[in-house]
């Protein structure tokens, strides 16, 4: 008699190779875990890819889960993301872990952004992975932008006039194009009905396909790394590159890891400052919307502010537009841009690594700008840090071809 | 050679360490998980606002005449509050040998105070949650004693128009009908002779 785990074990083997010979499972399994090799000196920069993959998880369900629960209508959306708050149970923590999750998931896009900004992970041969990255955050700020507007508060009416209105500075068409958006001659509940459709439907199938794309290339070409040499260079007999290690067990293991942490700093946001001051929700937001009462301060959230500042910046309504739009239109240029014989900052020269942290400088100074009152000397510092982002992307081809580079070695290092 | 050949092939140096690690963030993490479920879960139970309208009304029945019936929503429920008249009283006994559960045995069908020959508290008035105990319809009431199509010896009672189920002035069901369990009596007590509150019992249990 044969002992019963040996055939269960069997019974699931065979199971197993049944499903294998018509679903690729195995294979997959393989090829994108087991089999995958990332280079082995992946540092804390590189948890922020696989966080933003958790914190669209958890946007996805809460999202899922306060559909069932608004209501998408002018006279009654605020009434209903109330009713979330105080009546369905555990509403307040499903609602605040959405809106806390898309504050956090701009936190780690742009942490993953800079990433790459350092170490050149856009270079060839991964420049479509930068690119599908760019338009990920190009759907995320719609899908954000939208979705703020659902509440119905002073912001969501406000935040979508002045937004739906910069459609409104291209020439000949502005104007038809603005009724055609809100579908009325205001913002009114055909605008709420269709971005309530956009946001909780159309814009999430496309960000997951950007997803899936942006993973798929990633795999397709390999990780880089802090050093920005490729691993592929140098293999063993079997034709696994020296420096990388199975992403499964070891890099699953590690943004395990990093999950934990994160979840524990997601958490205490989430308990003890689920609004942030009004960073992540804004206090005009908990007044119903009325088109006749304009709020007195009126800001974007806050990962749209250094955007905001370049468009405050311009005193020009069409200009100001195109400037935001090209601040991150630029993006899709830099693998282009870039021309220096090494990826990685630690070989680049000191011009380059000058100029990225400036980058950085101004990018947080104009965010913080923009939620300044607009004072004379805001405005001029506005601009000068609004020249500058442009002047980083126009220097980079002269500065990375020119500049003194250190050599790079041949294989990672520690 | 290279650290690549220490890949998940080879066994680990210390495996009781490892064992206990695994075990400890797979225990801990399904732990978190189970915790993270639960708010989930726990949002599809009635809301508060669903609750506060799903409290105890209270009815007005001092104008209810012997043999009329008046209908109040509770819960989204239809509840029939009749007043029986002393015939129709002195004739549920007699009705027994035709019904299923003539005692009111199945004890999810009342509350304790009205398992009794006439459901009630009071054998006068009948509160009864009046939605057909098969799949939900609402019966007709034919309170008077007339021969039925569906019965010539009809003692007035509900007739459920959907599958035909029959119940008496106490809605107790008959037997041989689709449905199998009496009418639900609902909680509820008198406030004063004129006042039922439906929804809390008279030890104030719901």
């Amino acid at each position: 008699m044969a002992k019963p785990a040996s055939n269960l074990s069997k019974n699931v083997q065979a199971v197993g190779a049944w499903v294998d010979e018509r679903l690729p499972v195995s294979k997959t399994w393989r090829e994108h875990l087991t089999e995958y090799y990332a280079p082995k000196n992946f540092n804390l920069w590189y948890y922020f890819g696989s966080l933003a993959i958790v914190v669209l998880v958890i946007q996805l369900v809460t999202g899922i889960w306060l559909t069932m629960f608004y209501t998408p209508h002018a006279d009654m959306a605020f009434g209903s993301v109330e009713f979330i708050m105080r009546d369905v149970e555990w509403g307040w923590l499903i609602r605040y872990m959405h809106s806390t999750g898309a504050s956090f998931f701009f936190i780690l896009v742009y942490l993953h952004m800079f990433r790459a900004l350092l170490y050149g992970s856009y270079r060839k041969p991964r420049e479509l992975i930068w690119i599908l990255g760019v338009l990920i955050l190009l759907v995320m700020m719609a899908e954000a932008f939208m979705g703020y507007v659902l509440p119905w508060g002073q912001m969501s009416y406000w935040g979508a006039q002045v937004i739906i209105s910069l459609f409104g500075a291209i020439p000949e068409v502005g104007d038809v194009l603005v009724e055609w958006i809100r579908g009325d001659y205001m913002i009114s509940n055909a605008t709420l009905n269709r971005f309530f459709a956009l946001h909780v439907v159309a814009m999430p199938l496309a960000l997951l396909a950007l997803v899936v794309l942006h993973l798929v290339a990633l795999h397709e070409v390999g990780s880089n790394n802090p050093d920005g040499v490729e691993i592929k260079k140098h293999k063993d007999e079997k034709g696994r590159p020296l420096d990388g290690i199975p992403f499964h067990p070891y890099y699953t293991v590690k943004d395990l890891f990093g999950v934990g942490v994160f979840l524990i700093l997601f958490a205490f946001v989430l308990f003890y400052a689920p609004e942030m001051g009004g960073l992540f929700l804004e206090p005009d937001n908990f007044v119903p919307a009325d088109p006749l009462v304009t709020p007195e301060h009126i800001v974007p959230v806050w990962y749209f502010t250094p955007y905001y500042a370049m468009l405050r910046a311009v005193p020009d309504k069409f200009l100001g537009v195109m400037v935001m739009g090209a601040a991150i239109f630029v993006l899709f240029f830099l693998p282009w841009l870039d021309r220096s014989k090494v990826r990685s900052i630690r070989y680049k020269g000191l011009p380059s690594k000058i100029m990225l942290a400036l980058f950085v400088v101004g990018f947080i100074r104009l965010g913080m700008l923009a939620l300044g009152d607009g004072t004379p000397i805001q405005t001029l510092e506005s601009r000068i840090w609004t020249a500058y982002y442009f002047a980083f992307f126009v220097l980079l081809p002269f500065v990375t071809k020119f500049e003194k580079t250190k050599p790079e070695p041949d294989r990672v290092t520690k | 050679m290279s650290e690549t050949d220490l890949a998940s092939t080879q066994p680990p140096e210390n495996p009781g360490r490892r064992r206990l690690l695994i075990w400890t963030t797979g225990v801990v993490g399904a732990v978190g998980a189970g915790l993270a479920i639960w708010p989930f879960a726990a949002s599809w139970k009635p809301s508060a606002k669903a609750r506060l309208v799903g409290a105890p009304v209270e009815v007005n029945i001092g104008n209810l005449e012997p043999g009329q019936m008046m209908r109040v929503v509770w819960r989204g429920q239809t509840i029939g509050i009749m007043r029986r008249s002393e015939r129709m009283i002195d004739d549920l006994p007699d009705l027994n040998e035709k019904l299923a559960d003539p005692q009111s045995e199945v004890a999810t069908q009342q509350p304790e105070y009205a398992q009794n020959e006439h459901r009630s508290i009071k054998p006068e008035y009948l509160v009864a949650n009046i939605h057909c105990t098969h799949l939900g319809c609402i019966p007709q009431v034919l309170p008077e004693v007339e021969a039925q199509p569906f019965d010539a010896e009809w003692r007035g009672g509900f007739f459920c128009p959907c599958h035909r189920s029959k119940f008496d002035l106490a809605g107790r069901v008959y037997s041989g009908v689709p449905a199998q369990l009496n009418l639900v009596i609902p909680p509820y007590h008198f406030v004063d002779d004129s006042t039922v509150m439906i929804g809390v019992g008279p030890e104030g249990a719901a």
